[in-house]
């Protein structure tokens, strides 16, 4: 067995490539794959997924894999679904692994076109809230009062003041027969997730919470931690939609307040500076109470 | 064995594609190229042409989505325009440098502003960086022939590179002409399945579009140069292979049209190049050594082959229906740029015609010898660049 071949043989998406210590999108990736098992062929955008695991001469990938452009990876995805089509080759399936700024912002476009046809392609968004392929800039994934490097907090400023894109709401809004969201922080029901996506046809959308050392400034070894903290704050609603209607939900069993969150990592920091930033505390726990609300994530006792 | 008929040079178009048999159609509607999809989505609709067609949301995504059934090895075919060309540029990039053989029929129109939907070369001119392969034509029964090669040149070994057919918006795509038709079996045994190289295959996983650092990407981008500089002849030969089958023969690279002892030798590309023939016949027959040099394929740029064209005349009129802003036309900086330090060269005088569909007229083409003349006669350059039947009532 050659060196390639063993590679392949232990996973899909092999070690040894270039990603930051304790990157949730590597390890998102290589669960995906775990559950896809290799009769996929892979479009992933420009963006951090892409830089680390191609580089000339080396891949990462023990699939089909090719990078075109940032903002076509839906268009490109639907041509080679066309083609698998028009070749007969039902068996082989077609995933988009895209970040979170080809998804919500320069990509946005194409992904609407690519739902509304119907194409038949498991879009999935590794969310890292930000352009951190290129040093952590403001995307429209970018949560609130989070300071990015084109949207940074400073004497007259808190960070982004807008609400994150909800862009499962608006794939579910284009029919789309699957949307779920995932977190690394639970790696089988996100291979669960992506195993079920993989039964049905049409366009299917899975967007993953994939914590970001080097871009949300907390160490490595947290990655699991921060994702955890995320949804049990209220934060990062966990959810599968089918056909528009919300069919499973990560309830939380004990809510914990947006600060724990905020206080782990970097770019809330400003937050915490001065008492300026407690107004906007309070905004973000109403955010994540809202979220707590609309998605229904309490775990209830069975006596209420 | 083939079937003439009167079409609309839209429709040859897409019967040229149907007979490729491609198994990915994209495209985005955009005067004056929407009749070419919607004849191919009529072959589709009433049965009679079988391949997938993905009605994309703009020009970006018809290039991406060609350019992803590509990878996975299918002919595959799209249609633009002017502003949709341009749209699709980065995509068109990318695909020559993943050398993804599609073909796309590029209908020249104007780019804005002012905005227009008239005829000129702006578009694909601008494109002409891309290392995709460009073709200029002048009849409807070109396009046909044309876009027949364009699938087989694209997809050999040595070139692997998207083409692009252009075509003249309006004159061409919205005329009707005579066009004689390849048979089907013609078509099939001049233009076998694709085979790709490189694609994306579950049995022989490969990883396409890799990230390059400074130690590779030279050598990406002159690969494609070599591959370019090899199409040259390769085109020739499918040409001729071609012209034995149909018994039509457009030319290779270019068409020399009575430059045999010519002084003045007028170049020119698209359908203006009809009216300049008829207009190189009547300078002939009043006894003036005019000659033409019909450039069919722009990208590779032919220089030998319009060397050896224009060789012993004095004078060159470049004519064009395109400008690069701050400078000059594109394709008498090319023609220039190659005869710079030859001692015999002619003189080039590029002139700029046709833009938004300014019609170019056996009196443009007067005016354009007749500056020639003066040139041949004086031996002095024109100031340039020379921008004709442009009104002086408009400029104030």
């Amino acid at each position: 067995m050659s060196i390639p071949q063993i590679a392949r043989h232990e996973a899909l998406f092999t070690s040894g490539h270039r990603a930051c210590h304790g990157c949730g999108i590597a390890l998102a990736v290589r669960h995906i794959l775990k559950a896809t098992g290799k009769n996929v062929i892979v479009v992933t955008p420009t963006g951090c997924l892409e830089t680390f695991s191609s580089p000339y001469g080396y891949s990462s990938w023990g699939v089909p894999w090719i990078h075109h452009l940032f903002e076509n990876g839906p268009s490109v995805a639907s041509g080679v679904a066309a083609a698998l089509k028009a070749q007969k080759q039902d068996s082989v399936r077609v995933l988009v692994i895209a970040g979170d700024g080809s998804t919500f912002d320069i990509g946005f476009g194409a992904i609407s076109g690519m739902l509304e046809r119907g194409d038949d392609v498991l879009y999935i968004c590794t969310d890292n809230g930000a352009y951190m392929n290129t040093g952590g800039q403001r995307s429209g994934a970018s949560p609130t009062y989070s300071s990015t490097t084109t949207d940074p907090a400073g004497k007259e400023s808190l960070g982004k003041t807008q609400m994150m894109k909800d862009l499962p709401a608006i794939v579910a809004a284009h029919g789309a027969p699957y949307v779920a969201t995932a977190s690394v922080a639970f790696l089988k029901d996100l291979q669960k997730k992506v195993k079920k996506a993989m039964k049905s046809r049409g366009p299917r959308y899975l967007q993953i919470d994939t914590p970001c050392p080097s871009g949300w400034g907390f160490p490595p070894e947290r990655t699991l931690e921060i994702g955890r903290i995320g949804i049990d704050c209220g934060l990062v609603p966990i959810f599968e939609m089918e056909n528009g209607k919300i069919t499973s939900i990560r309830k939380i069993k004990k809510k914990i307040p947006v600060t724990d969150y905020l206080k782990a990592q970097a770019r809330f920091r400003h937050l915490f500076a001065d008492k300026r930033g407690q107004a906007e505390i309070a905004n973000i726990q109403a955010i994540a109470d809202r979220s707590i609300e609309n998605y229904d994530l309490i775990r209830r006792s069975s006596k209420e | 064995m083939s079937h003439i008929q009167v079409v609309e040079g839209s429709e040859a178009v897409a019967l040229a594609v149907k007979a490729c048999r491609p198994q990915v159609i994209s495209a985005y509607p955009i005067s004056p190229q929407t009749h070419i999809v919607e004849w191919l989505a009529k072959m589709i609709a009433d049965g009679e042409l079988e391949t997938e067609y993905i009605r994309v949301e703009s020009e970006f995504s018809a290039a991406s989505a060609i350019s992803g059934a590509s990878a996975t090895a299918s002919r595959s075919y799209t249609a633009s325009s002017s502003q949709g060309l341009l749209l699709m540029t980065e995509v068109l990039y990318a695909s020559a440098g993943l050398r993804l053989p599609f073909v796309i029929t590029g209908v020249n129109r104007a780019l804005s502003a002012p905005i227009s939907i008239q005829v000129d070369h702006q578009d694909t001119i601008s494109l002409r960086d891309s290392g995709v392969i460009q073709f200029y034509v002048e009849s409807s029964q070109e396009v046909y022939d044309t876009h027949i090669a364009a699938f087989k040149i694209a997809e050999d070994h040595g070139i692997l590179l998207p083409v692009m057919v252009c075509m003249d918006g309006w004159i061409l795509t919205h005329s009707y002409e005579q066009v004689s038709f390849m048979e089907q079996e013609e078509v099939d045994s001049f233009l076998p399945p694709f085979q790709p190289v490189n694609f994306l295959d579950v049995n022989d996983p490969k990883t396409l579009g890799s990230y390059a650092e400074d130690d590779v990407l030279m050598e990406f981008k002159y690969a494609i140069h070599e591959a370019m500089q090899y199409a040259k002849g390769r085109i020739k030969e499918i040409f001729s292979e071609l012209a034995m089958v149909t018994g039509r023969d457009h030319g290779g690279l270019i068409e020399a049209y009575r430059t045999e002892g010519a002084e003045i030798i007028l170049t020119a590309m698209g359908s203006m190049v009809g009216t300049v023939k008829v207009a190189v016949d009547e300078f002939r027959s009043e006894g003036k050594k005019v000659g033409l040099v019909k450039i069919r394929c722009y990208r590779p740029f032919p220089f030998e082959d319009i060397w050896n064209a224009i060789r012993g005349a004095k004078v060159v009129a470049v004519m064009e229906a395109d400008f690069s802003m701050g400078s000059e036309g594109a394709v008498g900086m090319d023609l220039k740029a190659k005869l710079c330090g030859r001692p015999d060269a002619p003189l080039v005088i590029d002139f700029i015609t046709g833009l938004g569909g300014r019609e170019v007229n056996k009196g443009t083409i007067a005016v354009i010898v007749q500056k020639a003349e003066e040139v041949l006669n004086s031996g002095l350059p024109l100031p340039e660049p020379c921008w004709v039947d442009l009104n002086p009532a408009i400029l104030q």
